[in-house]
């Protein structure tokens, strides 16, 4: 069996100096040969690794065929960003791993041919005549992938769509949290406009508990919410040391550079700074990003402190093998206990103690057990804290009736996407445990259903 | 969207800026900021909501320009749009009838602390309010803090006007000769840490408002951490409005200064902007 088309990348020691995007795509000739492997199985096991059930041997085949508008129509139909998809799906977990190829050898490179696929797409300029012609008014509160994908299909079946976002663009971690070298911004413009087309009105700068509430949104006529906020509040590690200057939370830290493009200050004005060695703490694509952000902004050495081993980095593999190539150093094994300043109260050290993984715990991974007296120091000037990041508060302090978790997930019925108020739904991050784009994506394509249905039943 | 429909000087480089801003004037309380940017490349700036009226839905902001963005957002005029306008943000301060409270502000600091004074004194509150600035030219808001105080005293560094000296000494004497039940105080880190001494020694109840850098002013990057009463509370949804005897001055002072060479470096850049444009 041939292998798999290899993705043109820039070079690591050319990329480390700039933001634009390290894999390249696929050529048309490239996806071609790609989709040849490609042994269109019966049964189709790697649809059951997709969250959305993207149709996976028919598009590929249309692809064989080149006919590329038609495998467009055909991924779109369960995935309204095949573009974004295409690049941060954790494809290595999901389709591909159930993959027939990938049981002997590589498995068909389904995320970069879907990635192929949403770039066309993109480049058709395609008319969209919006359907939005049932007069029923919809809210969407949040624009990351749940948001957005929810948005879209409420469209798609005729109702009137304002999606409300906090920030002043629409993307939620789309936007702020993926780097542009792995997601660039014109794509999440594009996608998003894309939605646009179809009826949905973005509406930026509101923050909805503070500057519309609920009730407002009864008030002017909304019949159904989905709420989507996301999981954007940054967990710190409680450690001594961690308000000193050069201290950041991973959010922030990306935030500054993606959302705020710090990384053209002073053009742009919203400073950022690294020093010239910088540690992440965690190893998902959050730290990830982070580590090879700082190295885009001039770090010369970026360590990555994890308190696991490589196996249990929770980042998708593709990022893992990047951050490596890129020259990010991995401490594993190891976790920070304390961060030590100098006398003008900025990072210089940061303390960490070795560990050994025991029994598996509640998450089902071995434990991380502290080696006593193994204590060591590791010279720094930044420290980005990626350890994770749980549902943002500040809608559900406002909101009284919205019924939470104790770590401010929203509860929602899981068939219906309802939660404890009538006719507010929620999805995505904010009801706890996807974590991903596609999840997030599959999240809002079902609530959308049950909006419908609750709104035909009404 | 936002638009400027009245810009007024109050002193030597602070302006007043009438902002259209419906929803957020349907909304505001005091104690609420904005956050603000001024144009496509521009930063995130918190601002205090300093006054607000409904029926014209419209909400007031008080610029000091220290900085590039502050300067930027005082050049503009009537008729100008701000890009972003997000809020109200943060908790609104609790309103009670408390009896006597004293209202310390220094610089800046009295754009935010009027709202609550005016509050506080339609609560029923007898207001007693200091209010300082470096020299009488930077006194703002003079006048309607008159209108709500009992008593107004002032304080200038250079004596030009009012007391010579800080507003901290005038606090003490006005503590030494009342019963007073609470005390606000706004205005610059080191004048709030002051007062929180001061009024420490009286035992009595003090809010201050503080003004860490943020980023997204909706709890979502933490870079307004600030530590109270031993605890890391985020600024921006657990304040602004914080009791002064926790909080960890020292570490806010610090922190405020994370960006002081890029802030120089924008500064640098203002004023070369400056004077290409006098050129061209
Ligand atoms: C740095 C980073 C890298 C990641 N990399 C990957 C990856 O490679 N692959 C992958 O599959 N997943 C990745 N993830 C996870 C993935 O991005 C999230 O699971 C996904 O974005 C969740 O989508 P969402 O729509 O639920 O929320 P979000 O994308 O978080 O969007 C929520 C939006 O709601 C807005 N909002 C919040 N509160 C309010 C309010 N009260 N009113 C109005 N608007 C509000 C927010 O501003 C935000 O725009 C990454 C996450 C991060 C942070
Ligand atoms: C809740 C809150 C309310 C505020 N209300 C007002 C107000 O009503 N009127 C007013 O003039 N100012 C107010 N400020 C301060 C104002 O936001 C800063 O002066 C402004 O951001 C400085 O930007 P600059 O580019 O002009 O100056 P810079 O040169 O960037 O900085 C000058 C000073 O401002 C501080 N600063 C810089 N960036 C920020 C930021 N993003 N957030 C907070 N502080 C920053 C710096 O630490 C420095 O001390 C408030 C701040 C907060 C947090
Ligand atoms: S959406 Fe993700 S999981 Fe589904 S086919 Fe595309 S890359 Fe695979
Ligand atoms: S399992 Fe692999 S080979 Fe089989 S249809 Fe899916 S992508 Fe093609
Ligand atoms: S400004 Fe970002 S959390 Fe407060």
């Amino acid at each position: 069996m041939a292998n798999r088309q290899k993705m043109k990348k820039q070079q690591p020691e050319k990329r480390i100096n700039n933001f634009q995007e390290v894999a390249c795509g696929y050529t048309k000739e490239e996806a071609v040969k790609e989709a040849e492997r490609c042994l269109q199985c019966k049964d189709s096991p790697c649809v059951d690794g997709c969250p959305v059930e993207v149709p996976i041997p028919d598009f590929i085949e249309e692809i064989t065929n080149e006919n590329f508008d038609q495998a467009a129509e055909l991924v779109k139909e369960k995935n309204a960003l095949p573009a974004i998809c295409g690049r941060v799906c954790p494809q290595a977990e999901q389709c591909e791993a159930e993959c027939i190829l990938g049981k002997k050898g590589q498995p068909v490179a389904i995320g970069a041919l879907e990635r192929f696929v949403g770039d066309y797409e993109l480049k058709q300029d395609r008319e969209i005549e919006a359907k939005t012609d049932k007069d029923i008014k919809t809210a969407v509160v949040g624009s990351g992938p749940a948001g957005l994908t929810a948005a879209a299909d409420m469209a798609k079946l005729g109702y009137q769509v304002t999606v409300f976002e906090a920030l002043s663009d629409p993307g939620g971690v789309l936007r702020y949290g993926i780097p542009e070298f792995r997601l660039p911004k014109s794509i999440v413009d594009e996608e998003v406009q894309e939605i646009e087309n179809l009826g949905v009105e973005v509406r930026p700068n509101t923050l909805i508990g503070s500057t519309l509430t609920f009730d407002d949104l009864q008030e002017e006529g909304y019949e159904a919410v989905f709420v989507s906020t996301g999981a954007g509040l940054p967990y710190f590690l409680g450690i001594p040391g961690e308000n000193l200057n050069g201290v950041y939370s991973a959010n922030e830290f990306l935030t500054r550079v993606n959302l705020m493009n710090a990384y053209r200050f002073p053009e742009y004005q919203t400073p950022i700074e690294v020093g010239d060695h910088v540690a992440v703490v965690g190893a998902g694509n959050v730290a990830m990003d982070s580590a090879r952000t700082a190295l885009r902004l001039g770090a010369e050495e970026v360590s990555i402190v994890y308190r696991r081993s490589r196996n249990e980095m929770p980042a998708r593999e593709e990022e893992i093998e990047h951050a490596e190539e890129e020259g990010i150093d991995f401490k594993l094994l190891r976790n920070p206990v304390k961060i030590l300043g100098n006398e003008e109260d900025w990072v210089a050290e940061l303390e960490c103690v070795e560990m050994e993984l025991g029994e598996p715990d509640s998450s089902g991974r071995p434990r991380p057990i502290p080696i006593e007296d193994s204590n060591f120091t590791i010279p720094v000037e930044t420290v980005v804290i990626a350890i994770g990041q749980g549902p943002n508060p500040l809608l559900s302090k406002k909101e009284l009736n919205l019924e939470t978790t104790e770590w401010n997930s929203i509860v929602v019925d899981d068939d219906t996407y309802q939660t404890s108020i009538p006719g507010v739904f929620a999805g995505g991050d904010v009801i706890g445990g996807s974590a991903t784009v596609i999840a997030a994506m599959g999240d809002g394509r079902k609530a959308a259903r049950e909006i419908d249905k609750y709104l035909q039943q009404k | 969207m936002f638009e400027i429909i009245e810009k007024k000087a109050l002193a030597s480089e602070i302006v007043s800026l009438i902002v259209e801003a419906p929803l957020i004037a349907a909304k505001a309380e005091p104690g609420h900021f904005v956050v603000v940017r001024v144009s496509e490349t521009g930063e995130r700036i918190p601002l205090t909501i300093a006054d607000y009226n409904r029926d014209r839905e419209t909400i007031e902001l008080i610029i000091q320009a220290v900085g590039y963005s502050t300067i930027q957002l005082s050049k503009l005029e009537e008729g100008d749009q701000l890009l972003d306008v997000l809020g109200p943000l943060g908790e609104p301060v609790e309103i009670e009838k408390l009896g006597r409270v004293v209202c310390v502000a220094g610089g800046i600091g009295v754009a935010p602390i009027y709202p609550k004074a005016k509050e506080l004194k339609e609560a029923g509150n007898e207001i007693i309010s200091i209010i300082g600035a470096q020299t009488e030219e930077k006194l703002i808001m003079q006048d309607r803090m008159e209108s709500i105080s009992e008593e107004l005293y002032l304080a200038t560094d250079d004596g030009s006007i009012g007391h010579e000296g800080f507003v901290t000494e005038v606090l003490e004497s006005v503590l030494e000769e009342n019963e007073v039940d609470e005390v606000i105080a706004i205005g610059p880190v080191v004048m709030m840490k002051a007062a929180c001494e001061v009024t420490a020694d009286y035992g009595i109840d003090t809010v201050v408002s503080l003004n860490p850098i943020m980023v997204d002013g909706t709890g979502m990057c933490g870079g307004c951490r600030v530590t109270v009463g031993g605890e890391n509370r985020f600024a921006c949804v657990d304040g602004p409005a914080f009791d002064g005897h926790k909080v960890d001055f020292v570490e806010l002072m610090r922190r405020q200064d994370h960006y002081h060479p890029q802030e120089e470096k924008a500064m640098h850049r203002c004023k070369l902007e400056e004077e290409v444009g006098r050129d061209g």
